[in-house]
This record gives structure tokens, C-alpha cells and sequence, in this order.
């Protein structure tokens, strides 16, 4: 029980390691972009390295404005790197036009041509590339099956739903199978229920195409369940890459952690440590033991990170880890969301998934807390 | 009140109704009588009489006007012969507009283009500059276009101070010059309608064609003509039918010896004195005009309901 937090950390590198041996489809070597010059320059990427490998579903994910679309563009080719440069498949791409990428786009827009059919937009991709009217015919009725739009082959683009329109955009970006299909918010302008439809509809046209996906969204729920590897942005930089297990249970950076799901972040200072184990005292005086991931500094002061579902109300018999001031219940069924307030004054928000009879409610109430083991974490 | 009676209302009202109509349609069909029809309806009347001798028409029906535009009377025999003059001035005044409808796309294009690419506010600067040149008289402009082109002219000079030529290049007073004046004159109407066409297109689409493997001709032919269309054909009608018609730059550059349809209609109503044959060939000119925009309804349609 004690190691579990630690076994799944290393089974996941263990993971993390036979994916590294896969190829990699995209790489991206000290991409800078600005626009601008002077004191209007817009830093839209500083120094950002990155792999996408063959056949994965990888996400940008990072709030608007961090520079996701600019990355996206400068691999579909719309933009020039200020400096830096982009491999496909071991080949250096920097400079090459779009049209001599083997790499489409699925336009957060859809960008479909009015002056065509639906068949007509689907089959441009391979009309240009040189394809007989045979190859170009029998492939659009695939995609038109894939995407479930037999009915629609002869529609004008204008004719049809949104989520129509989006499906027609996702088929004619795949029919000439590219190595590398780019996503850039594609489902934003979609209703809630359609949303989840095509969230589960992309990630199986993704399995079955076995295309790389590089797909931007600024949704984290969005991004934790379609990714095989999240890249977390933030103002031109990539914080944190990895699966969305790792981003969301061991996050290396506070932006990361705070930006993914809820998450309650304490100041404190190292007391000890030993191994990659540190003793955290915090601001109210209690010593916590937390987990200090690779590549971060655990001395002096830090940020410690615990999740709601870390957490719980200490029994009666246990000796807590925190206390609190009980400020309000959210309940939610299966489990309730309590709100307390530290002795240093911090907010702290728990996940109570047991009975809450044996405990007293009131407003102001103090309350102990319990951590789960090895779930606290020490942050950038 | 009885059935008869209200019926009776009824159409008394639809009749005031009427009338109110027709008294404010009244001006308007008065104009178009004044301005359009009553010319019209003379110049066909004088097209089937007899030319006076002093000019103007003396009353006695006569089709000789339409036939003289194919054929010629001899003068001693009085038998009718071929006689392509005339058709090949109409063939010439056709070539010379449409070459010019070709001059000013292949030059209007990438202008417009440039301009609808720039930022918005830019956009009123660049076309000021377009329409520059309406601020001038027409004479005047043909007239500069004269001194550019002609054997001492700027562009002979320059080409041969730079050595490049060693004897002036004799443009003026051939079709070539008439065909300069008319790309130059008739420019801003081709880049006009492009730009609007142009502005309105969503350059995104743009994107898609080169992400979709279309080389930058394969884009302008497949995506970004295709959406300029309205504008590339009322460009075209604007260019083709004034230039058929053109009588100033013929009249110029062509030196009077290049003559367009324009010219030869002046000259029946000047020195030739047959105002006849002058009312035939302008309704001649007519009958072309009108078939080139039936043509244009037609595109025009076509693409009202391909849009519909
Ligand atoms: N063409 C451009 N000119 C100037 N600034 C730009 C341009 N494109 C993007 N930017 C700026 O670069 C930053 C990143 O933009 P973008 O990549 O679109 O972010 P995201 O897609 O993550 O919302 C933003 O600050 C944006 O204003
Ligand atoms: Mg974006």
C-alpha cells in the first residue's frame, strides 16, 4: 500500500520507454516563433522541443493565446519558424511549402469549398496530388463510408449540419493519408452531446486509419480522455509531456497541476529529504511527506500538490495530517466535496467518498484530514 | 351591406389602388421614355431611310443602309458585291475589346489580389490610387498616353538611351497603341469588381487548397477563380462593352486610320453624310452588346442558382 504511487510511476516509465523506441513521426528541435519586431514582437513559441511518434494521439493542451495554432501551423507549413527547425519522419520539412507536406489539416473552421460537393471537397486532396478519376471515386465512397455520410456525396457543403460539416472536413483531410493529420480545436463550435459523439468517433478513426493525430484543444477533460500523450502549454513553452495519467497524477509543474482537474496547492519548506522523498513543513506548521518528481528541485521552498481524492476526513481513531475549518459541502452522490480552511489561512478542498454521519457538518467545525500515501507531490 | 355592394367597394378600391401605382411609376417611365426609348426609336427609323445630301435623312424607306454594311453597289451595273470593310472594322473594334478584356484580367488580378490581401486599413489607400486617374478627363489622359507612346516619347527614349533599341519602336497610330489605351483607360473598371469579389473571399479556403496539395496555380484556378467568378465576369462585361464601343482612344492612338465601330458611326454623322448608315451600324453595335449581356444573365444565373 505504502508504494503504490511509486510502482505505477515506474511501471508508466517502463511504458514511457518502449514508446520512445517507437518512431517518430514529428520533431520539433528549438522551434522559436515572433511576430513582430521591437516592442511589438509576440513571443508565440520560445524554444519549444518536441516528438510526436507514429501512430499516437497526441494533444497540445494549454490555455488560448499560449501558442498551440502557431504550432500547429508551423507544422502544417502556414508559418515560418523565427528560428529552429521540423523533421517528419527524419526528413528536415522547415522550409518545405504546405502543399509538399504529407501533412493535413482539419480547420477549426472546417474551410470547406463552397463552389463543390461534398464528394468534390473529400476527393480535391487526391485530384491534386495526380490520383485517376477510378483511385479518386473509390476512395471518396470509403471515406464518405467512414465518416457515415454516404447520403450527403452530392450535397452542397451549405446544406449541411455542423457536425455534418465537421465530419466532412475530418474525411477530406484523411482521404489522401497523410503521415500526419493536424486537428486545431475541431470540435469548439460543437453542442455538448455532439462534442462527446465525435470525441469518441475521432479517437476510433485514429485507431483504425492508425494515422498520427496532433489534435489542439484547450479542454483538459477533453484532452485527458482522447490522448495517448498530452503536451501541457503555457505562453510559448511546453511545461510538461506525457500520458494523461502522468500529467494529471504526477504533474511536474504548479501551472500543470492547477490547470488540469482541481487540485489544492500549499506553500511550504523542505525540512529533509532523502531519495526523490521529502519532508514538507507547511505554513501552519504541520510536516508532510511528499514525492518530489524528476527534474524538480526539492529544497527550501516549494508548492505541494494534493488532489481532492488524495485527501479524506480523518476517522476518529486516526491521527490527521491537517485540520481545517469546515466553510461548506458540495454533495454530489456518491461523494461530497468539503471545503476547509488551514490554520495558515490556505483554502483546502477534499473528496469524502465514505459515510458522513460520524462527523459534525456545522459551519465551522474543525475537522481533521487524511492523506492518501504518496500522493502528495512537491512542484516546480 | 349587401354582397353586390361590398364587391362593388372592393373593386372601387383596387382601382383607386391602381392609379396611385401608376401616378408614382409615372416619372420613371417618363425618363425611360425621354432617355432611352424615344433615341432608340429614331435612330431605327433613320436607319431605314435615305441619306440627305447635305447630311440628316430625306423620308423614303430604304433598307440600303443594312445592306451596305456587307455589300457594295457598283456604280455602273448597280449589282451588289461583297465587301468586308465595314465587317472587318466591327471584327477589328471586337478583337481590340476583348483583347483588352484579356489585357486588363491578366494585369487587374494580381492587383486586386494585392490590394484585398493588404490590411484593411490599407485597403482605401490602394484603392484611391486605382481610381486616381477618373479625377482627370478622358481626352486629357489619352492624350498623355499619346505623348508616352509616341516615336520621341518617354518609353522610346528611355529604351534607347539605355541602349537597348536603336531606332524608336513605331507604336502610335497602330492597333497596338489603340490596344494600350484601352487596357490603360479601361483598367480600374476590371480591378474594381475583382477587389469586391476578392474581399469577400475567406482566405482560409486558401489555406485548405495548399494543405490539400494544390500548387499556388493549381489554387488560383481551383479554389480562389472559382470564388472571384462574379467579379471576373463583371469585370469582363465591364471592360468589353464600353471598349466595342471605345471612340476616343481609337480616335487618338489609332491616328484615325485604325478605326473601331465608335469612329466609323462619327464619321456617317460627319463627313460622310449618311446618317442612315451611322443609325444601322450603331444598332448593329447595339444588337452585339445585348448578346454579350444575354451571355452574362445567363453565367450570372447559372451561378445565382448554384449559390441558391
Ligand atoms: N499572425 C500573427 N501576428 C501576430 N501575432 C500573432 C499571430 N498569430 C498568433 N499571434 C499571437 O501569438 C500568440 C499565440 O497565438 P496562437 O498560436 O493562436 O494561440 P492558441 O492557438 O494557443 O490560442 C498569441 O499571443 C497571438 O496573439
Ligand atoms: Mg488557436
Amino acid at each position: 500500500m505504502e508504494n503504490d504511487g511509486e510502482r505505477v510511476a515506474t511501471q508508466t516509465m517502463e511504458k514511457a520507454g518502449a514508446e520512445n523506441r517507437r518512431n517518430v513521426a514529428i520533431s520539433a528541435r528549438s522551434l522559436v516563433k515572433t511576430f513582430g519586431t521591437g516592442e511589438f514582437a509576440v513571443h508565440a513559441l520560445k524554444d519549444v522541443d518536441i516528438d510526436i511518434r507514429e501512430n499516437e494521439f497526441f494533444t497540445l493542451l494549454g490555455p488560448s493565446g499560449c501558442g498551440k495554432t502557431t504550432l500547429l501551423r508551423m507544422i502544417a507549413g502556414f508559418e515560418l519558424p523565427t528560428s529552429g527547425i521540423i523533421q517528419l519522419d527524419g526528413q528536415d520539412i522547415t522550409a518545405l511549402p504546405p502543399h509538399k507536406r504529407p501533412v493535413n489539416t482539419v480547420f477549426q473552421s472546417y474551410a470547406l469549398f463552397p463552389h463543390m460537393t461534398v464528394a468534390e471537397n473529400i476527393g480535391f486532396g487526391l485530384k491534386m496530388l495526380g490520383r485517376s478519376g477510378g483511385d479518386i471515386d473509390k476512395r471518396v465512397k470509403r471515406m464518405l463510408a467512414l465518416v457515415q455520410l454516404e447520403a450527403m456525396a452530392n450535397r452542397r457543403t451549405d446544406q449541411l449540419s455542423g457536425g455534418q460539416q465537421q465530419r466532412v472536413a475530418l474525411a477530406r483531410a484523411l482521404a489522401p493519408e497523410p503521415k500526419v493529420l493536424l486537428l486545431d480545436e475541431p470540435l469548439a463550435a460543437l453542442d455538448l452531446k455532439l462534442r462527446k459523439n465525435m470525441q469518441i468517433e475521432l479517437k476510433s478513426l485514429q485507431a483504425e486509419t492508425g494515422i498520427t493525430f496532433v489534435f489542439v484543444t484547450h479542454d483538459q477533460e477533453e484532452a485527458l480522455t482522447m490522448s495517448d500523450r498530452i503536451a501541457v502549454m503555457r505562453a510559448g513553452e511546453i511545461l510538461q509531456i506525457g500520458a494523461p495519467t502522468d500529467i494529471y497524477e504526477r504533474p511536474t509543474h504548479r501551472f500543470v497541476a492547477d490547470f488540469i482537474g482541481d487540485i489544492n496547492i500549499l506553500e511550504g519548506s523542505v525540512v529533509s529529504s532523502e531519495g526523490r522523498t521529502a519532508q514538507v513543513r507547511l505554513k501552519d506548521g504541520a510536516v508532510i511527506e511528499a514525492r518530489v518528481p524528476e527534474g524538480v528541485d526539492g529544497s527550501g521552498d516549494v508548492a505541494l500538490a494534493i488532489r481532492p481524492e488524495a485527501a479524506r476526513l480523518a476517522g476518529p481513531d486516526e491521527t490527521a495530517a491537517l485540520s481545517g475549518t469546515l466553510e461548506n459541502v458540495v454533495y454530489f452522490g456518491a461523494a461530497s466535496y468539503l471545503h476547509l480552511r488551514l490554520g495558515s489561512g490556505e483554502e483546502f478542498v477534499l473528496r469524502h467518498s465514505g459515510a458522513l454521519d460520524a462527523y459534525d457538518l456545522s459551519t465551522g467545525s474543525v475537522l481533521g484530514i487524511a492523506l492518501q500515501p504518496g500522493r502528495a507531490r512537491v512542484l516546480e | 351591406m349587401s354582397g353586390a355592394q361590398l364587391s362593388a367597394a372592393h373593386a372601387e378600391a383596387g382601382r383607386r389602388a391602381r392609379n396611385a401605382r401608376l401616378g408614382l411609376l409615372g416619372p420613371a417611365v417618363l425618363i425611360i421614355l425621354l432617355i432611352s426609348i424615344l433615341p432608340l426609336g429614331i435612330t431605327v427609323v433613320y436607319s431605314f431611310l435615305t441619306p440627305g445630301t447635305y447630311g440628316g435623312v430625306t423620308w423614303e424607306f430604304s433598307t440600303a443602309a443594312y445592306v451596305q454594311f456587307l455589300f457594295e453597289e457598283d456604280i455602273f451595273d448597280g449589282t451588289l458585291a461583297f465587301n468586308p470593310a465595314y465587317l472587318q472594322i466591327f471584327l477589328r473594334s471586337i478583337g481590340l475589346a476583348f483583347g483588352a478584356m484579356i489585357g486588363t484580367l491578366i494585369l487587374g488580378f494580381p492587383t486586386a489580389y494585392f490590394i484585398a490581401t493588404k490590411p484593411r486599413q490599407q485597403r482605401t489607400f490602394w484603392l484611391f490610387l486605382i481610381t486616381l486617374p477618373f479625377w482627370t478627363n478622358i481626352l486629357i489622359r489619352t492624350y498623355a498616353m499619346l505623348l508616352i507612346i509616341r516615336d520621341e516619347g518617354f518609353i522610346n527614349l528611355t529604351l534607347m538611351n539605355l541602349r537597348i533599341i536603336n531606332h524608336p519602336l513605331s507604336i502610335l497610330y497602330t492597333d497596338t497603341a489603340v490596344f494600350i489605351g484601352l487596357i490603360y483607360t479601361y483598367l480600374p473598371f476590371m480591378v474594381l469588381p475583382l477587389y469586391a469579389s476578392l474581399e469577400k473571399l475567406d482566405f482560409r479556403l486558401v489555406e485548405a487548397g495548399y494543405d490539400l496539395y494544390a500548387s499556388r496555380w493549381k489554387v488560383l484556378s481551383h479554389v480562389i477563380a472559382p470564388l472571384a467568378k462574379p467579379g471576373i465576369i463583371a469585370g469582363c462585361v465591364l471592360v468589353f462593352i464600353p471598349g466595342l464601343g471605345a471612340y476616343i482612344t481609337p480616335e487618338l492612338l489609332g491616328g484615325g486610320k485604325k478605326l473601331m465601330i465608335g469612329n466609323m458611326i462619327a464619321i456617317q454623322f460627319g463627313s460622310s453624310r449618311n446618317w442612315p448608315f451611322g443609325s444601322a451600324a450603331a444598332l448593329i453595335l447595339m444588337a452585339l452588346v445585348v448578346i454579350v449581356l444575354l451571355v452574362y444573365a445567363r453565367a450570372a444565373g447559372r451561378e445565382a442558382k448554384a449559390h441558391g
